[in-house]
């Protein structure tokens, strides 16, 4: 007789629910947020309009958040791939490093090559170097049957003490400080037209677009969406399941890589130990949040950007400490995977018996 | 008559615009590269800031843990775009990010702490830690009885080499047999890692654990071992009571005030600026209760000898790790040897890459 309720799952998944239920989290872990703002004592609207106004409130905020946005989007358009194919690939952070180092050494090693050459043997280079990265665990997982996400994982830290290890040693510049010189002009991304944000921004449109259509209208994206879905019954259909867990984890160092071209080129303009903030391990977050769609991955990044970014004014502003920024983010993610749960269920009450 | 009044009219209006730009408050922004309640570098930093506060006229804002290179950009972007009079940024990395913003400012006074770089808008500060880490040196060559001592360092950079040099000859000059064993750590701000470090040095037979690092960890891992320890940036014995002996200390106040007195006054010009002990700059934490009254005595004495500018420190001969001369008997290592020091003294046990 005891009142209750059940679990019960959904047949269908329309799109507008699914909207609905994102904005819903969303929009519960920012109450959480203005919530733990009253409790510390900042005026939590008054709070929440400085950090939106320092995020999206000016021209300058809105190309902050862009260039910010840019190396997140990368990297979680690369691991989204691999997440397709339920391959986790905890290793963009590692797969960036390399990217980067590889880039560097195209710009040291050729600083008197014109631009128009210098950037795309960059980039190339920062593919292989991080597209190799990603193929290391999905052999290792088809030969030795290992779990690539300990070994993504781990080799995040090999890739990260071999980019110290290069600064610290045969790249240090003559200023004794642990970075390698300035790239020569012919290395370095310029900026668009009056803005300050970089070219990079073009080559995540192109490269998102490139993504799409992959899944879209390729017979291997269609066979990784398919197998990710059920892999005993892709083995079934013939789908060569080990070469894809190949090529999605070269494809996902690939993106990851070029993100680490990036970075060194358009905004440090060097290579320096500071260049791995994250964003390796950010997009794991972006990635998951957005669904692993890539249209949805620009705008996860581009809003994550923004509250990195906004954060900064609450810090100015309002003295709200640094970690606030931090903990907002996990909120949200919270929130939204777990309302990921009333995508595939419903609740009902429990009928009388 | 007429001119009279016209005179009158222009006094007053004078007046008026003095007043006025008396009145005007002084805006002062400060970055730093970790979180302000850390007790360490940005924590040293803060308390100049608070004290800049006191002054009338003055308003402070600061970001806190704002990574080195484009976030650091941003920031300081933001705050120049915001207005503010003067901006600091308190760690190496800030260098060439601000030096980019410091161009497309002019009116806005820029200072850099730590590093080489300067413009006509932008200056250079530093303190001389090393006098006081000298001191912190002696009290540990008294007080060691194994004769070896731990050092955990955050990178191999000159400020860092220079210091444990500092410390080493500091050590050597109350005790010939002292031996320095230096860890790398590689950040500068990570607690558990500089607690294992210490672990590490301890079980090396260190009996004594100084730091270059911006937490207490290596302090507490000293005190759970029953050794002592040197601590630094702050007055850190409340971490360790049992173990700290005492800490090369900053004391950024008087800095801060002068500069933002000169901006006020106009008076200010970009200049690279190295106080020390002399101008109050860097101290030396109280003694902790087990420091000998004959060695706090001996240790004020040179400290005094500092501050009079009798004791240069880095005085010929000194000979390098390999025993080799460096530099030459009464000979006083100049300014730029000591800001681009790679090598280290004899005594040190360790490597500088």
């Amino acid at each position: 007789m005891a009142a209750g309720f059940r679990i019960l799952k959904r047949q269908e998944q329309p799109a507008w629910r699914s909207c609905l239920i994102v904005l819903a989290a969303v929009s519960l872990s920012l109450l959480l947020g203005l919530l733990l703002l009253a409790i510390q004592g900042t005026p939590p609207l008054t709070g929440f309009k400085v950090l939106l106004q320092g995020a999206f409130g000016s021209r300058w905020a809105l190309e902050d958040c862009l260039i910010k946005a840019i190396p997140i989007f990368l990297c979680s358009l690369g691991v989204a791939i691999a997440f397709r194919l339920r391959i986790w690939n905890i290793g963009a952070e590692g797969q960036f490093a390399l990217g980067a180092v590889g880039a560097t050494w195209i710009a040291l090693s050729f600083p008197g090559l014109p631009k128009f050459f210098l950037l795309p043997l960059m980039v190339l280079m920062a593919c292989l170097a991080g597209g190799f990265w990603g193929m290391i665990p999905a052999l290792l997982r088809q030969r030795a049957g290992t779990n690539e996400i300990i070994v993504t994982l781990m080799m995040n830290y090999i890739a990260i003490l071999f980019l110290d290890f290069l600064v610290y040693g045969a790249w240090r510049d003559v200023s004794g400080f642990p970075m390698t010189a300035p790239f020569p002009p012919g290395a370095v991304i310029g900026t668009m037209g009056s803005s300050s944000v970089h070219w990079g921004l073009t080559h995540c449109l192109v490269l998102g677009l490139l993504v799409w259509i992959f899944f879209r209208f390729t017979r291997w994206g269609f066979e990784i969406k398919a197998s990710g879905d059920s892999v005993r019954a892709a083995r079934y259909a013939g789908i060569p399941y080990d070469r894809l867990v190949v090529l999605v984890m070269v494809l996902s160092g690939a993106l990851a890589g070029w993100s680490g071209f990036l970075e060194a080129s358009a905004s440090l303009n060097r290579l320096q130990p500071s260049i791995m903030a994250g964003y390796g391990f950010t997009a794991i977050v972006v990635a998951w949040l957005a669904r692993l769609n890539p249209l949805n991955i620009a705008i996860s990044s581009f809003l994550l950007a923004g509250l990195r970014v906004g954060v900064e004014h609450l810090q100015l502003d309002l003295r709200v400490p640094a970690a606030f920024g931090s903990i907002l983010e996990g909120l949200i993610l919270m929130t939204v995977l777990a309302g990921g749960f009333f995508m595939r269920y419903r609740i009902v009450p429990r009928s009388r018996s | 008559m007429r001119i009279g009044m016209i005179f009158m009219a222009l006094f007053c209006l004078a007046g008026i615009s003095t007043i006025h730009a008396a009145e005007k408050e002084l805006m002062v922004g400060f970055v730093y590269v970790s979180p302000v309640g850390d007790a360490g570098w940005s924590h040293a930093h803060d308390q100049g800031r608070l004290a800049l506060e006191e002054m009338p006229g003055v308003k402070t804002a600061f970001v806190e843990a704002v990574a080195e290179g484009p976030d650091a950009e941003r920031v300081i972007q933001t705050m120049a775009r915001r207005g503010y009079d003067i901006i600091f940024a308190t760690s190496f990395g800030y260098m060439d990010p601000m030096l980019k913003v410091a161009g497309q400012f002019p009116n806005t006074v820029f200072m850099h702490c730590s590093g080489f770089k300067t413009a006509d808008n932008m200056g250079n500060y530093f303190g001389r830690i090393y006098q006081a880490r000298y001191l912190s040196g002696m009290v540990a060559g008294a007080m060691t009885t194994s004769n070896v001592i731990g050092y955990v360092a955050a990178y191999p950079i000159p400020e860092v080499i220079r210091g444990i040099n500092a410390f080493t000859l500091g050590a050597q000059a109350v005790n010939p047999d002292v031996t320095v064993r230096v860890v790398w750590t590689k950040t500068w701000y990570d607690p558990a890692m500089e607690k294992e470090a210490a672990k590490s040095l301890l079980d090396a037979g260190a009996d004594i654990i100084a730091q270059h690092q911006d937490s207490p960890g290596p302090q507490e891992a000293a005190q759970q071992q029953g050794v002592y320890s040197i601590g630094y940036n702050t007055d850190m014995s409340r971490f360790a009571p049992n173990a700290h002996l005492t800490a090369p200390i900053w004391n950024w106040a008087p800095y801060y005030q002068q500069v933002v007195e000169q901006v006020r006054n106009g008076t200010w010009t970009a200049s690279s600026d190295w106080p020390g002990m002399a101008e109050g700059i860097v101290d030396l934490a109280p003694f902790g209760p087990m420091v000998p009254q004959e060695v706090q005595d001996r240790v004020l004495a040179v400290k005094e000898q500092i501050i009079r500018g009798e004791e240069k420190i880095f005085v010929g001969p000194i000979n390098n790790q390999q025993g080799a001369e460096k530099v030459a008997d009464g000979v006083v290592l100049p300014d730029e040897e000591l800001l681009s020091m790679n090598w280290f003294v004899q005594g040190v046990v360790g490597t500088t890459e």
